[in-house]
């Protein structure tokens, strides 16, 4: 034997169970809470339950429930005409609203409810400007409340539907279309009878994702004094400084995502039967009537201008005012989000890479499920994983402070693990561990088996493999999944708010204290902040589509 | 011998992917592994390739042994240059940059000379300094072969190469293969399903059914002298018919007396008799009539299938002047040159 022989399959056993243990080690921090919140959802206290029962449930669920239902239709129906409208028919400016009906995406809900309510209430400049004209008698319906966190939810979460359901309409409509004409339907009776039915699938995948939207939110029902779990969960946090109550909601919570969870799962895995390549080629666009034409382009400004445009000039308007807090206080908040922000993407991003190596080197249905479960954090909402983050760490530092206790006696150093920055960024962990995952792991499958033995065969292998074909073909993947974590997390609110060191404030955290003072006016700074950073991952989605078109 | 498998054994669980594989391989002639998806070849093919490793027997090159039981040498310590099915050209280097991938071996002012060479030879000198995706399926194939044979590897291994291009282009691209292969005296083996494939490119073709090697052996050995009734069936098109042998060379079958030179048949034996569709030869003056069923037009010859008095189908080859309609009947004459016959089970 003239080369240097390996023997690198005699032995996979033990190298699969340590990267199975590491793969758990990595995945602590996200699974943790999903364990803390499930026990907690299956173990009630009676005490508590019957407080909670009688006093908090029936509203706070019946609320919950009711802007789920409201965001659904409302965004669901939104979504759909649009992407129909845009997907299918030619009206003037349908290539400006493609792309511009996404941008809601940008502007978190928060922003967006305290946009309005500044702008609607009785002291914002529509009433006072309405009661200057026809006197103070004038009947508004009253804007914070349930009806107004719904539609402003409605509005944030639609291109959600809009997106999925313009890509079922793309890919599959206009040749079903063709195929029912084919058997006899005219056009609208083959809208009706086959492209509406064939998105649904897209369409209800979409509208999970707003539900899901909708039960995660804490900063727009807040804003709207809609009491929903979440503001609940908050409320029993720093308000009554019950963990258990906390929990116990965060728990029945959880029932509710989890519906929401099977149905998104469900619709997607139809969706994934139903899908066809390259059906981008068909007959033209409906041609619409004068009046349609005019009535498209009407509704889709209408949306695009209350969704985006109208707040962005609000805001801007209110920035501009405040310009004097652009002071050494805003760059603080600045600098905190973006350290937060940073190190967030880095750390998940790094435990992604190893985590799909482990998938792709030695895989097994150990490791399998470890990901898996630790990647459902993105469907939790942030209020329950900043409880089920919280409880662990008491309970460790607890635990390690006893221990130092009986070793040094009272003399010893104090631990507290809640409260800091490592605290918050295990929450984020938690929940964006899947956004940073997601495009790590599909950046790898795109490099082939056989590209790895291509690079092999040719005696490429180990670091030079990596350096020379992974690295360049994944760059584009992490810099993708760094850029999403690093903006999901500027534009985090809840998990921030309850694990943050005490004055750590971040430019989310600033919004939400301004808001709950009435000053919308100074929150708008902040929030323009967080807008521009939103647009990035828009600005890459709409690029994509462009591509795709 | 340049390349040898001596009883080479794969399992994956229960099942014997390859079970009990031998052959040889000698320098500078190409070999096929030719047989149905499923049949273990491509198994064979990285285990050779030291992609998978074997549980019994033995692969050796020019001597020194690459695999056995609890040892595979390192693929990237095998000399061996592989051609993927899917090409696995790295989308982010250009042509240029994946021929030179390889030749990190030769000194740097080496490599880029090299790299136009092989990418001269295959016909891509125009195209060196596009990426894969800008270039159409037979070129990335072309570039894959460029890649795998510039660090003059001892042995080149293709799998399916010809699989995802379509027809026409495949036929053109296995004799060009071929003849690259051929010009640089390369050992090669691949691996297909496809028999105008396997003909068009190898010296050597082995019929693999269920792990095993049934013939190792020239392709017109396989289809004239197939050794098993597998290898009859799989290469080329045919019917079998029941026979029995009346004297040596003589056969009475179902579809008449057949008489062919050559075979070791005895008296009384009954037989499976392979009939080829040119040993069902069309003339009017014959007294056998077989009624025309389907009719495929191919250009120069019709393939007739003929549904003879006592009802079995034959497939009969003939020139395409003779043009019958379905329903017809026509005169055949059976007259194969040798038989093709087997023990009947």
């Amino acid at each position: 034997m003239a080369t240097p022989a390996s023997n690198r399959y005699a032995s996979e056993r033990s190298p699969r169970i340590l990267a199975g243990g590491l793969a758990l080690a990595l995945c602590i921090p996200a699974l943790a809470p999903l364990i803390v919140i499930g026990f907690a959802a299956v173990s009630p206290d009676a005490e508590i339950w019957s407080h909670l029962a009688r006093f908090v449930l029936p509203e706070v669920a019946s609320n919950t429930l009711m802007l789920v239902i409201s965001v659904a239709v409302i965004g669901g129906m939104l979504g759909t005409s649009l992407a129909w409208l845009t997907a299918m028919c030619e009206f003037p400016g349908r290539r400006f609203f493609e792309w511009a009906l996404l941008l809601p995406l940008a502007v978190p809900a928060y922003v967006l409810a305290f946009v309005a309510v500044g702008f609607l209430d009785y002291s914002g400049p529509l009433q006072t400007a309405l009661r200057g004209t026809f006197g103070s008698s004038v009947w508004v319906p009253p804007i914070r409340s349930l009806g107004g966190a719904a539609m402003v939810l409605s509005l944030a979460t639609y291109p959600y539907v809009y997106l999925l359901a313009r890509s079922a309409f793309l890919t599959q409509g206009r040749r079903a279309l063709e195929a029912a004409q084919a058997l006899g339907y005219s056009r609208s009776q083959a809208s009706w009878k086959v492209a509406l039915p064939m998105a649904r699938p897209w369409i209800f995948a979409g509208i999970a994702l707003t539900a899901m939207e909708t039960l995660a939110d804490f900063g727009a029902v807040y804003i709207f004094n809609t009491r929903t779990f979440t503001t609940a969960i908050y409320g029993a946090w720093f308000g009554m400084r019950s963990v258990t109550t906390a929990l116990q909601l965060a728990g029945v919570l959880m029932v509710f995502v989890l519906i929401v969870f099977v149905i998104e799962r469900r619709s997607r895995a139809s969706a994934a039967f139903a899908s066809a390549r390259d059906m981008t080629r068909g007959s033209p666009r409906f041609e619409l009537s004068s009046t349609g034409r005019v009535a498209a382009a009407c509704f889709a400004g209408l949306i695009f201008a209350i969704g985006f445009a109208l707040p962005i000039v609000q805001l801007a308007i209110w920035a501009i005012e405040r310009i004097g807090d652009l002071d050494s206080r805003y760059f603080g908040f600045v600098s905190r989000s973006l350290l937060l922000a940073g190190s967030a993407a880095f750390m998940i991003v790094s435990c992604s890479v190893l985590l799909a190596y482990i998938q792709r080197r030695l895989p097994s249905r150990f490791s399998q499920a470890v990901i898996r479960l630790a990647t459902l954090g993105y469907a939790i909402p942030g209020a329950v994983l900043a409880v089920g983050v919280i409880v662990p760490i008491i309970f460790l530092s607890n635990a390690l402070q006893d221990l130092l206790r009986t070793w040094f006696g009272a003399g010893a150093p104090t631990i507290m693990f809640q409260g800091t920055l490592l605290a918050v960024l295990l929450g984020y962990l938690a929940r964006f561990l899947a956004v940073g995952f997601n495009p790590v792991e599909s950046g790898l499958q795109r490099i082939t088996k056989s590209v790895d033995e291509a690079a092999i065969s040719l005696g490429v292998t180990g670091a030079a493999l990596l350096r020379r074909v992974h690295m360049p073909l994944l760059k584009t993947s992490l810099a993708t999944a760094a850029t999403l974590v690093f903006v999901d997390v500027m534009k985090e609110m809840p998990i921030t708010l309850i694990v943050r060191p005490f004055g750590w404030d971040t430019l989310a955290v600033r919004v939400f204290e301004m808001t709950a003072e009435g000053e919308w006016e100074r929150a708008a700074l902040p929030a323009v902040a967080i807008v521009l950073v939103g647009l990035v991952p828009v600005a890459m989605l709409t690029r994509r589509g462009a591509h795709v078109a | 011998m340049w390349l040898e498998l001596d009883n080479v054994v794969r399992r994956f669980g229960q099942r014997s992917a390859v079970d009990g594989l031998s052959l040889q391989l000698a320098k500078g002639s190409i070999g096929c592994l030719l047989g149905p998806s499923g049949c273990g070849k491509t198994t064979a093919l990285r285990a050779i390739a030291g992609f998978e490793p074997i549980d019994a027997g033995e692969i050796r090159a020019h001597g020194r042994v690459l695999s056995r039981p609890g040892f595979t040498a390192a693929p990237e310590h095998r000399r061996i240059g592989m051609v993927f099915q899917d090409y696995a050209l790295f989308p982010h280097l250009t042509v240029l940059e994946n021929v030179a991938f390889g030749l990190h071996r030769l000194p740097q002012q080496a490599r880029r000379p090299r790299a136009l060479e092989m990418l001269s030879i295959v016909g891509l000198s125009e195209y060196v300094a596009r990426h894969p995706h800008q270039l159409s399926g037979g070129q990335q194939q072309r570039v894959a072969l460029a890649r795998a044979l510039a660090p003059e590897p001892e042995l080149v291994l293709l799998d399916e190469p010809f699989s995802s291009l379509d027809v026409e282009l495949r036929e053109r691209l296995s004799a060009e293969v071929r003849a690259v292969l051929k010009s640089l005296n390369a050992t090669a083996l691949l691996v297909t399903h496809d028999q105008q494939e396997a003909f068009a490119v190898a010296d050597l073709v082995g019929v693999m059914k269920e792990g095993k090697l049934e013939q190792w052996d020239t392709s017109y050995e396989l289809y004239h002298r197939p050794s098993t009734r597998f290898v009859a069936d799989f290469i080329g098109q045919g019917v079998f018919v029941r026979g029995e042998v009346i004297e040596p060379g003589t056969f009475r079958t179902d579809v008449g007396v057949v008489r062919a030179n050559g075979t070791h048949w005895d008296a009384g034996e009954e037989v499976d008799l392979l009939l080829r569709p040119d040993d069902v030869v069309h003339d009017d003056a014959s007294e056998l009539r077989a009624e025309v069923c389907q009719r495929a037009f191919r250009g120069a010859d019709f393939l007739y299938t003929l549904k003879m008095p006592n009802g079995t189908q034959l497939l009969s080859l003939v020139p395409s002047h003779h043009n019958h309609a379905i329903g017809e009947h026509i005169g055949v004459r059976i007259e194969p040159d040798h038989v093709i016959a087997f023990k009947r089970r």
